[in-house]
């Protein structure tokens, strides 16, 4: 029986988009170089993803990876394969510079989907989210309001939000009012 | 009776015909001061007020006249009502501006007591010669004493117009932001934006149009002339129809351009539902929105002229008389008189005349009088007079007789006329305030007299090319054909700069009416003596008049902008839309300075008030300020926990039981993990993972003392300065691996460490190979404090937590009660102790674990100011209390972290200056006070001698002060001058309670010095 919890235990909200607790998530923070090919040579070999190019997510095998910085990269992966991942991330990179850290407990996420999603996140994020400035793959470092955030909108059509655990309570309600079905905006649909 | 007859001559009224925007099948009942009125959809509250004869709207700021409307839009002076009440009470709103609706309940503003009978209008006629420009700088300064107790009384009472909301009522309405991203964002949905925005859209550029009002077309519809061979609001039908259906195109109404601002950067203020109070979802919507290129097709503001009287309710601008007539059908006179400088006024008199209205007399002030318009006008058979001026208007609370007179004379009444209202034209002004927010100059036009943006001086954006130009009226020329051939230059000229294909503007084609040249006129009559002068309004809304500014000028006032504080001309809600340029020709004229020399005074956003919810957004209520939370918080909260703000953390400070004072509370959380178990919740403790082959070496640079050499599984405690050398922060680093180290900040100090180690990483030391982490939120980290720890550990069972295998500074990983987690045998609290890491997210199932298995331990939560009691009785020293940003290690006794070994540290130059070096710098000491009482905190010691301003010499300060229950006295630290070598001595720090307390100077350690305790 595992005793982990997520910040919001599964909360959901319906309203111009579906808000939902995305539960608990594996994410792996991995510095390092990412020019260097033995970087690229140990998240394609351990993840099944390339390294995205600056400001976009690959995903691939269940996994994806997100450009966080020029060394920074942001490794998500399911909650129980994480222990597993940071130590055949940490296996391939040993001759390598790097630093590879577990922050799924550091962090809480969110999916919004449905066909108002742009515009709740447009309200919250000094994003553009037209359809052809913000596209499948795209990920952005960013805020969510008052506090930090990242995001990616993933092939299906759903954005991936992140945030620190602390504030996942005030992400979700923020979330929760951006979302106010008469609230619309009307400038995406 | 006589009452009855005076309305019945004088009478403004709903007219017959007219009233393109309103809807006359359906009624709307609203109230202005209680008094139930009616109006139709379609209506502002102004047309409504006009339409039942309220020709009195409000008093006047300073002198408490009798004010009416005197415009049709945002520029309105005089009309500004308490809205709504309760939670959407609102004060002044324009009454142009607002939407008529169901129910709608307007309150007038700055009247005691009834707007009808007001008694300041009896100060004003005492005083008024007092009130002039510069009165409150010139009366207020002498006596002195006056000031608090008669001025400032007197100001407050009489400062700002409208009734503050009651503070203790919540605004009932939300609001949000919406970011947005365009090519080219035009402001301003009359011909000139619709134009603009078709040429610019024809390229295919993302294009945002916004229109203030809720109607498109602004002025067209109204002025007439036809476009492409079709009545002008046909054109406007037609062309919104055109860009609706354009996919790249962006419509919004009740969207005000609100502030343009550095590389594309605009706000847009859209109303949702102040036309429906109530209306689900959100009042406004701050736009944020970034573009390539803006066009402010912003139309020109028409200029009051500056006649006695020009503020007697009934006196309207020649051009809002006529929008009352053809938008809403209203008339706010019988007989009206018109005064002008130029062409455009006749308008205003071929369309009162087809509404039925009877003009009494147009007076232009040219000796030469107008052209075509004056023509049709006269061939109407209205009585024109050229070269005439309105020397006086009547006083009082609407009009009722005009005196006519010469424009070149004195103010000589040559005829009085009879008339119930006055349209005055003195010329139009293009309006440049979102042109000028972000830079973007003026010239003066000599041939309109007003100022206009100049292309050749526009704002400039990150590349230093123009980001915003201008089209139509808002460019200067007033013609329509003019105005739509502007318009489609920058259109395409925007959307060319925006990186699109150029293309080449094709502008609708206008038919208008040729115009005779205006003249300036900035004084009526031009050589009015100074009973007419003291009379002649140029800002309605402050109340400054014609010779107010002559004043100013005669009293060396040159500059424009000290003009505008001194006479608190154009300084008001409004922003001197009306005054501008009438206030600064007089000064000009009374400098014999030219016009441009003078030049106008600055235009800041927003371009219209804008609400405070707007500016907040959806920032209230749950959401007014992320507050960061631990795992264990909603255990904390159902445990009486009182929070404590850490930052943006909240924090036990104690977890207070049935019946207990927070005082009791924390005395018993004390004693208890003094002698049995308590539990803290240390998340929020600063976590960062610092890893390389560089690392140790970056850490020995940026602590005090050595961490390169810290053996894998030992933990020591390190200080870190900034480059002055002052103390910012420490914690316990832990080596985890040969080339990792966890280092522990203050809570505080998380992110900010994390930022300074991230700054010298990538600024300094960027050939350093080192990685940093924040990990702080991963853990859930939990103090296991008092001589039980190591039992109720033990019972959980896993890892040994023995002293021999676990000693005491040290750190080992493995699990305890089925967790995995890290053990650090650190102690903040004298005591035995472990803080032990889980992840985040099993943190409250370990600590439910804990408390669980501690229960026959006694085990017990304690809080922030329990922690803080357990350091302070060991002397220890807390970031925030023992250090302000003036403190240095030297100063607290920690130069054991110090490191003499290392030939650099971040701060150790700073420590080698003189005046860190100085042995007069005051000393942590602890502070005993000699009757057992608790010392006020920050309490300054006091010496011998007084100092320059007379007061006593202090020698030192309190920095951490409590009572501690396990001594049964209060315990203290303090900073005292010389203190280390004044052991044993008694010095005094006077309270604010009026009490003098005498404190002994003594170790700062007073439990356990030993350290016995925590060491077992």
């Amino acid at each position: 029986m595992s005793k982990a919890v997520s910040v919001l235990n599964g909360a959901r909200f319906s309203g111009l988009a579906e808000v939902a607790d995305a539960g608990l998530v594996g994410m792996i923070t991995l510095r390092g170089d990412l020019e260097s090919s033995a970087v690229a040579a140990a998240v394609q070999s351990t993840t099944g993803c390339a390294i995205p190019a600056v400001r976009k997510t690959v995903e691939a095998s269940g996994n994806s990876v997100s450009w966080m910085s020029p060394d920074e990269l942001l490794i998500v992966t399911a909650y129980d394969q994480v222990a597993d991942l940071c130590a055949k991330l940490q296996e391939a990179l040993t001759q390598e510079h790097a630093l590879v850290v577990n922050v799924s407990d550091a962090r809480s996420c969110f999916t919004l989907s449905g066909n108002g999603a742009r515009e709740v996140l447009g309200k919250v994020a000094p994003v553009d989210f037209a359809a052809d400035q913000f596209q499948p793959g795209d990920f952005r470092r960013s805020r969510l309001a008052q506090v930090a955030g990242a995001f990616w909108l993933d092939q299906g059509g759903a954005f991936h939000i992140v945030c620190f655990r602390s504030v996942g309570e005030y992400v979700f309600n923020l979330l929760k009012t951006a979302a106010d079905p008469d609230a619309g905006v009307g400038v995406y649909s | 009776m006589l009452s009855a007859c005076e309305r019945s001559a004088h009478m403004s009224t709903r007219l017959a015909k007219q009233g393109r925007l309103i809807d006359r099948s359906k009624q709307i009942v609203f109230t202005f001061n209680g008094k139930s009125m009616l109006g139709h959809p379609g209506d502002t509250l102004a047309s409504a007020l006009l339409a039942n004869d309220q020709m009195l709207v409000g008093r006047s700021f300073k002198y408490h006249r009798p004010r009416g409307l005197v415009a049709s839009g945002a520029e309105e002076p005089n009309a500004l009502v308490g809205l709504g009440s309760g939670t959407r009470y609102e004060p002044n709103q324009r009454a142009t501006t607002t939407e008529l609706f169901e129910g709608l309940a307007a309150q007038s503003q700055n009247h005691w007591p009834s707007l009808e009978f007001d008694i300041g209008i009896v100060n004003s006629k005492l005083f008024s010669r007092f009130l002039t420009a510069g009165f409150y700088y010139k009366m207020f300064m002498h006596p002195k004493p006056f000031w608090k107790h008669v001025y400032e009384p007197f100001i407050r009472q009489s400062a700002g117009l409208g009734k503050a909301p009651d503070k203790e009522l919540v605004d009932a309405d939300t609001y949000e932001h919406f970011y947005f991203f365009a090519d080219v964002v035009i402001v301003g949905g009359g011909v000139a934006g619709l134009q603009a925005a078709k040429t610019a859209a024809a390229t295919g550029a993302k294009v945002l149009l916004m229109e203030q009002n809720a109607h498109w077309g602004g002025r067209a519809p109204v002025d007439g002339g036809t476009i492409d061979g079709m009545e002008a609001e046909a054109w406007v039908t037609k062309t919104l129809d055109e860009l609706r259906a354009m996919e790249n195109v962006t419509l919004r109404d009740r969207m005000m351009g609100a502030g343009v601002y550095d590389h594309g950067y605009l706000l847009g203020y859209e109303r949702l539902s102040d036309h429906m109070p109530g209306k689900p979802g959100p009042r406004h919507r701050l736009w944020r929105i970034r573009t390539k290129q803006i066009i402010t097709a912003t139309g020109a503001i028409e200029r009051p002229l500056s006649f006695a009287g020009n503020d007697v309710p009934g006196v309207m601008l020649a051009a809002s008389m006529r929008d009352y007539v053809v938008n809403w059908g209203v008339t706010p006179g019988k007989r009206v008189v018109i005064a002008t400088n130029n062409d455009d006024a006749y308008r205003t008199a071929l369309i009162l005349k087809d509404a039925g209205v009877e003009v009494a007399c147009v007076v232009d002030a040219r000796r030469l009088g107008g052209g075509a318009l004056a023509k049709q006008v006269r061939d109407a058979g209205i009585r024109v007079e050229d070269g005439r001026a309105i020397a006086k208007v009547a006083e009082g609370k609407r009009v009722t007789k005009v005196a006519i007179c010469l424009q070149n004379g004195d103010g000589q009444s040559i005829e009085e006329i009879e008339a119930d209202a006055v349209a005055m034209s003195g010329g139009w002004s293009p309006v440049v305030h979102l042109w000028s927010h972000c830079g973007g100059k003026l010239t003066w036009d000599d041939t309109q007299a007003h100022f206009r943006p100049d292309p050749n001086r526009a704002p400039l954006s990150h590349d230093g090319l123009p980001f915003v130009s201008t089209a139509g009226s808002a460019s200067g020329p007033m013609g329509l054909g003019a105005v739509l051939s502007d318009a489609a230059e920058a259109g395409a000229k925007a959307a060319e700069a925006a990186g699109l294909p150029a293309q080449a503007p094709v502008a609708a084609v206008a038919e208008d009416v040729e115009e005779t040249q205006m003249e300036p006129v900035w004084l009526m009559p031009a050589n009015a003596d100074i009973q007419h002068r003291m009379k002649s309004w140029l800002d309605y809304q402050n109340d400054v008049k014609v010779s107010d500014v002559q004043l100013a000028a005669r009293e060396g006032f040159e500059s424009v902008e000290h003009t505008k504080r001194y006479t608190t001309l154009g300084m008001a809600t409004d922003q001197g839309k009306l005054s501008n340029i009438n206030g600064l020709a007089i000064l000009a004229d009374s400098l014999g300075s030219e016009i441009p020399q003078v030049g106008t005074t600055t235009f800041r956003p927003p371009y219209h008030p804008i609400s405070m919810g707007a500016i907040g957004g959806e920032a209230r209520g749950e959401i007014f300020q992320p507050l960061r939370k631990t795992p264990m918080y909603a255990w904390n909260d159902k445990n009486g926990a009182d929070w404590e703000p850490v930052g943006h953390w909240r924090r036990p400070f104690a977890y207070i039981r049935n019946g207990e004072t927070q005082h009791d509370a924390v005395n018993r959380e004390v004693k208890n993990t003094r002698e049995n178990l308590g539990l803290l919740d240390a998340s929020t403790l600063g976590k960062l993972i610092v890893k390389g082959p560089d690392a140790g070496k970056f850490l020995d640079l940026m602590y005090t003392n050595m961490m390169s050499n810290l053996k894998v599984g030992k933990c020591r405690y390190g200080l870190m300065c900034s480059e002055n050398g002052f103390l910012m922060d420490d914690g316990v680093v832990a080596r985890i691996d040969d080339d990792t180290w966890l280092c522990h900040t203050t809570t505080g100090g998380a992110d900010r460490i994390h930022a300074h180690m991230e700054e010298w990483l990538q600024t300094e030391w960027w050939d350093m190979k080192v990685f940093v982490a924040n990990v702080t939120e991963q853990y859930a980290q939990i103090a296991v404090v008092g001589p039980n720890a190591r039992k109720v550990l033990e019972k959980l069972g896993g890892m040994d937590v023995s002293k021999e295998a676990l000693p005491f500074m040290e750190w080992r990983d493995g699990e305890i009660g089925g967790f995995k987690a890290r053990a650090y045998r650190i102690s903040f609290s004298g005591e035995l102790s472990y803080e032990i890491a889980v992840s985040a997210s099993e943190g409250q199932a370990f600590w439910d674990a804990l408390m669980a298995a501690g229960a026959e331990f006694g085990v017990m939560p304690y809080g922030t100011e329990c922690l803080h009691i357990l350091r302070a009785e060991k002397g220890f020293i807390m970031i925030g209390d023992e250090t302000d940003g003036t403190v240095i290690p030297q100063d607290l006794g920690l130069h054991w972290a110090l490191s003499k070994k290392k030939e650099d540290y971040i701060g150790k130059r700073a420590h080698s200056r003189s005046h860190m070096a100085d042995p007069e710098r005051w000393q942590l000491v602890g502070l005993e006070t000699v009757d057992g009482s608790v010392l006020p905190d920050g309490a300054y010691a006091v010496g011998q001698g007084i100092n320059a301003n007379g007061q006593k010499n202090t020698i030192g300060r309190v920095t951490s002060t409590y009572f501690s229950a396990s001594l049964n006295r209060g315990i203290a630290m303090g900073l005292v001058k010389h203190g280390r070598k004044r052991m044993g001595e008694v010095i005094s720090f006077p309270g604010t309670d009026g009490k003098t307390y005498e404190a002994k100077i003594v170790d700062p350690v007073v439990y356990d010095k030993e350290g016995a305790k925590q060491d077992v």
